[in-house]
């Protein structure tokens, strides 16, 4: 219909003033027929011929009225309202299966907008800053550890200065994790996390802040610190959300600190940067201060417009290569890879997101097959209305129509609820601080998330209800009108078991990946981490400020021998570096041996007391731990563990030997050999690793107590506490951390994505069962008569249930059967996320099938009960 | 939904309804259908329903006037009357429908002859 503007309106208009437009149109309708009966008797008729007459002429009212409303409104419009009005009647009418489709939708499609918000915030979308693709992580090739991932503050210093390649570089002291800031004069201390960063932080990665401003000149400088920025959290949790806030002061470490600016709320750094921590303070890395403290900074570079990766990396190298030169005294010098900044924050996160998107797509295609065989099995006793009214001349494209009218409001409404679902689930994510996934605090339910999810409510609708409809609308009239009044749309038994067939099948894929991982996840928190995490905890203490270094060590030893006075309480000892919390490498050779330019010299290095090694319950292998005779006048002294004597001594026993560091600046004779222990990460092997004593060596940073308790650590924390008191009297409380903690916060990652699939794994059981039920109690009300005149036979009952039970397994292992065939061919994609397990591992495949097989038992049971108790004569007679 | 014969019937209805109109004056859809009827000769039967369709899509052309009034005999009536544009469609449409039946004509009485050039 080619419409002008004008009467496109007139039709809009007509539309949304239906009733008066009809009324108007039925007072038009009865003035003509009365102008015809008056024509008519004036021309000799009778009244009532005359009445007869002029309605013969003016033919069907109906029509004419469908045909006025099609003229002057919006036709399609209209008819869509229609078939909207009578799906939901239809819904009224079957409240169990509406009910049942639309939470089977919701679970579905909630799911996903729960997953593609996730995969969105953490891979798709860009990271929170002005122009983010340009920016740029500065990488260093080679070597593990955080400290061969670093670059010394003149590194940076002549990078800034001499590459064209950046706009800017900046970065951040990326050991801010071990120190904390202690924040008093506002109400309870608190413990605060804190970051120092490079003056032009916010500037060069493009942040805008909430308010206030950047540090000055002149603040960039000052040492220490006179001014901070701070997050969004904490201005929302400790200050009211008051933009007043700029100019105040803040009380930290006992200075005062004047904040200058507020975070934006897109922005949070250790989401982006170090998941897993905390970070409310922003303070004023001062480079100056800073060019002998050795590899600190991570630095991120901000591209100059238009420059391609490639392009960045071969200039930057050059740039790098020629700072070498001038700085023969760093040794082999510096190494980089410049890589997309996004690509570093989620790099991780790619492979297990790809996996649960996979996962929860597989979710919503079994509900897409489940709806379709709920549908199928409706439409066994709608037929006989479908029929009557195509018998009453709606067409089949009409039909079509109206029938997927009704599955894409099912899917509609069924979105809707899920988007309510995914939003509650979305927040419990977002809140999750202590998993150290990337980004997922800042995971929100917006607008391309819901746009997304239109999208595959749409596709679902579709999906499942496309198959039923074509179905129904091209059932053979005669048949449905004749078949008795249950309805039958006979012959697709084999549809609807090869619907479920389907369904068992992307189930069992999805047992089987998510048994793997389940068994990945129990191998991972089953390896030895080489000391006794679950009663020991470590809480920080802050020496008093100014004091010697004498009165630090005698602060040390006080606050073990208070510790340990605790009832509960074995032991106590002061370390700079917990595990799986602190990454740092130290070099370590053996005095005496020849190293390959190259090799791996590296080393995990802990600043301890004496007593770690017992606290923590590190084995001993040979030589002693350390003790009060390991003073700062005595011989300077290293334990090592087995990797470093093994790496370093081969075949020579280690005690005794003197290690070299800081490029045999340091000369310690080797007293002990240790085990190893998991310190980078549950899942990497042990590297070398070395120990040093606190009063030879250290403290580098703040140390933390550890202690070792009988009972559980948190039960004797409060003592603890309070015989620490006399020596820390402002002791903000909630320090306390487990040890086990640490390990949960390193495995969080794996039980985020285990926790993910055995949900997804779960609905997919569920929805599976709920096919298997439909199918099996559909055939047996089919073959009721059948099963009656078996009984009269002489079958028992036993016998009836057998049948149903043998049909529930039989497709339920054809289902097996399919998926299997499918997994063998995927479970190689997921074969890096596996640790410990093979991916054909037989014990998952068990596993999986003895769920499916269960989950088919309990789905036909019903229906198997309702087969037997069918009475031969009831049955005969319904028919 | 329409189909292209339906449109080219309606299009025809709609054509023979201004051209009532531009003849008549105010005229109310009753007094349309039986003019019609009336002029050819009792050819054209029309199912008189049909003409309101009719009517109300050049009304929201804008290319006739509606208003309710009373009939000679004090029957009220919806009247309808041709305006500017209506006028200024009913030329081109008329010229257009003479040049095709011309060209169906020419065509058709061109006999066999055309077909032997």
């Amino acid at each position: 219909m080619n419409s002008t503007p004008r009467e496109l309106l007139a039709r809009i208009g007509s539309f949304f003033r239906r009733g008066q437009r009809d009324a108007d149109f039925d007072r038009e309708l009865s003035s003509h027929l009365q102008l015809a009966i008056d024509d008519n008797i004036r021309a000799g008729m009778s009244p009532g011929e005359a009445r007869r007459a002029a309605a013969a002429r003016f033919g069907s009212v109906a029509s004419a009225a469908e045909e006025h409303r099609d003229a002057r409104a919006l036709p399609r419009l209209d008819s869509v309202l229609q078939d909207v009005r009578v799906a939901v009647r239809g819904f009224r009418r079957d409240p169990g299966f509406t009910l049942v489709a639309l939470l089977i939708l919701a679970l579905g499609i909630g799911a996903n907008t729960a997953v593609f918000s996730v995969v969105n915030t953490i891979l798709l979308r860009d990271l929170p800053f002005r122009d983010a693709q340009r920016l740029v992580w500065i990488e260093r090739r080679g070597g593990t550890g955080l400290s061969d991932a670093t670059f010394q503050a003149v590194a940076y210093e002549e990078y800034a200065q001499h590459s064209r390649t950046f706009e800017s570089i900046t970065g951040y002291f990326a050991f801010f994790a071990y120190s904390t800031y202690k924040w008093t004069g506002h109400g309870e201390p608190e413990r605060l996390g804190g970051v120092d960063v490079l003056p032009n932080f916010v500037p060069a990665l493009g942040i805008r802040l909430a308010y206030g401003r950047n540090f000055s000149e002149e603040e960039s400088k000052a040492n220490p610190p006179t001014a901070i920025l701070i997050s969004h959290s904490l201005w929302k949790r400790r200050f009211g959300s008051d933009p007043k806030v700029i100019g105040t002061k803040m009380i930290v470490q006992n200075r005062p600190l004047n904040i200058v600016g507020v975070m934006p709320e897109s922005f949070d750094f250790s989401s982006t940067f170090v998941p897993g921590t905390r970070v409310d303070l922003f303070l004023p890395a001062v480079v100056s201060g800073m060019r002998n403290w050795g590899n600190i900074f991570s630095l991120v570079g901000r591209l100059n417009p238009g420059i391609s990766i490639e392009r960045a990396n071969s200039e930057f190298d050059a740039t790098v290569a020629q700072v070498n030169q001038r700085h023969r005294d760093w040794g082999a010098g510096y190494s980089t890879k410049l890589a997309p900044l996004q690509q570093h924050v989620n790099g991780n996160m790619r492979r297990p997101l790809l996996l649960l998107s996979l996962a929860v797509g597989a979710v919503l295609l079994i509900v897409c097959t489940n709806l379709s065989n709920l549908l199928l099995a409706r439409a066994a006793f709608r037929s006989r209305e479908v029929a009557l009214r195509a018998a009453l001349g709606a067409g089949r494209l009409r039909i079509l129509r109206q029938l997927l009218t009704e599955s894409l409001l099912l899917s509609i409404f069924g979105a809707a609820l899920g988007v309510g679902a995914a939003y509650v689930a979305i927040g419990a994510l977002a809140a999750s601080i202590h998993l150290s996934v990337p980004l997922l605090n800042t995971v929100r339910l917006d607008t391309t998330a819901l746009g997304f999810t239109a999208g595959i409510a749409a596709l679902t609708g579709v999906l499942f209800g496309l198959l039923p409809a074509v179905k129904l609308s091209t059932a053979n009239l005669n048949d449905s009108l004749k078949e008795g009044a249950r309805g039958s749309a006979g012959g697709q038994g084999w549809l609807r078991s090869s619907l479920v067939i389907a369904e068992i099948g992307v189930a069992c894929v999805l047992v089987l990946a998510c048994g793997l991982l389940i068994r990945s996840l129990f191998a991972v928190l089953s390896v030895d981490p080489g000391y006794q995490p679950a009663k020991i905890a470590a809480l920080r203490l802050d020496p008093p400020r100014n004091s010697t270094r004498e009165q630090r060590f005698a602060f040390f030893e006080e606050a073990i021998r208070l510790t340990e006075a605790v009832p509960g309480v074995e032991r106590a000892a002061f370390t700079d570096a917990l595990p799986l919390d602190r990454n740092r490498t130290w070099d370590l050779t053996a005095e005496g041996r020849v190293y390959a330019p190259g090799e791996d010299v590296g080393a995990f290095c802990n600043v301890v007391s004496a007593g770690f090694i017992e606290t923590m319950g590190i084995p001993l292998r040979s030589g002693r731990t350390f003790n009060r005779h390991d003073t700062r006048d005595s011989e300077q002294v290293v334990i090592i563990n087995e990797t470093a004597a093994r790496r370093h001594w081969p075949g020579v026993d280690s005690v005794g030997r003197i290690a070299l560091n800081g490029g045999g600046r340091n000369k310690w004779r080797v007293v002990g050999v240790v085990g190893d222990v998991r310190n980078r990460g549950m899942e990497e092997v042990s590297e070398a690793d070395f120990y040093v004593p606190l009063t030879q060596q250290g403290p580098a940073g703040v140390p933390e107590l550890i202690f070792r308790t009988r009972q559980s650590p948190a039960a004797l924390a409060p003592g603890v506490r309070a015989a620490l008191r006399k020596l820390d009297p402002n002791m903000p409380p909630g320090d306390l951390r487990t040890l086990d903690a640490l390990i949960d916060r390193a495995t969080s990652p794996r039980r985020f994505l285990v926790t993910l699939l055995s949900a997804f794994a779960a609905m997919s059981l569920v929805l599976a069962s709920l096919g298997i039920y439909g199918v099996m109690s559909y055939s047996v009300n089919q073959r009721r008569r059948e099963f009656g005149i078996r009984m009269a036979l002489g079958a028992n009952p036993g016998d009836m249930r057998g049948l149903v039970i043998r049909r529930a397994v039989a497709l339920t292992l054809a289902g097996v059967g399919l998926g299997t065939v499918v997994a063998v061919f995927s479970t190689r994609l997921i074969a890096t996320l596996l640790y410990g397990v093979e991916p054909n591992d037989a014990r998952a495949f068990a596993a999986m099938l003895a769920a499916l097989i269960a989950v088919a038992l309990a789905a036909a049971f019903v229906p198997a009960l309702r087969a037997s108790r069918v009475q031969p004569i009831e049955a005969l007679r319904a028919e | 939904m329409s189909t292209p014969k339906l449109d080219l019937l309606q299009g025809t209805l709609d054509l023979l309804v201004l051209q009532t109109l531009a003849t008549l004056g105010a005229t109310h859809g009753y007094g349309i259908a039986r003019r019609i009827e009336q002029v050819s000769g009792n050819q054209i039967l029309l199912n008189q329903g049909t003409i309101y369709a009719s009517l109300v899509r050049l009304q929201q052309r804008g290319w006739i006037d509606a208003e309710w009034g009373t009939s000679d005999n004090n029957r009220s009536a919806k009247y309808y009357t041709i305006t500017r544009a209506g006028r200024k469609q009913l030329a081109a449409e008329t010229e257009k429908w003479n040049r095709i039946s011309a060209l169906v004509q020419c065509v058709l009485s061109a006999g066999p002859e055309g077909a032997a050039q």
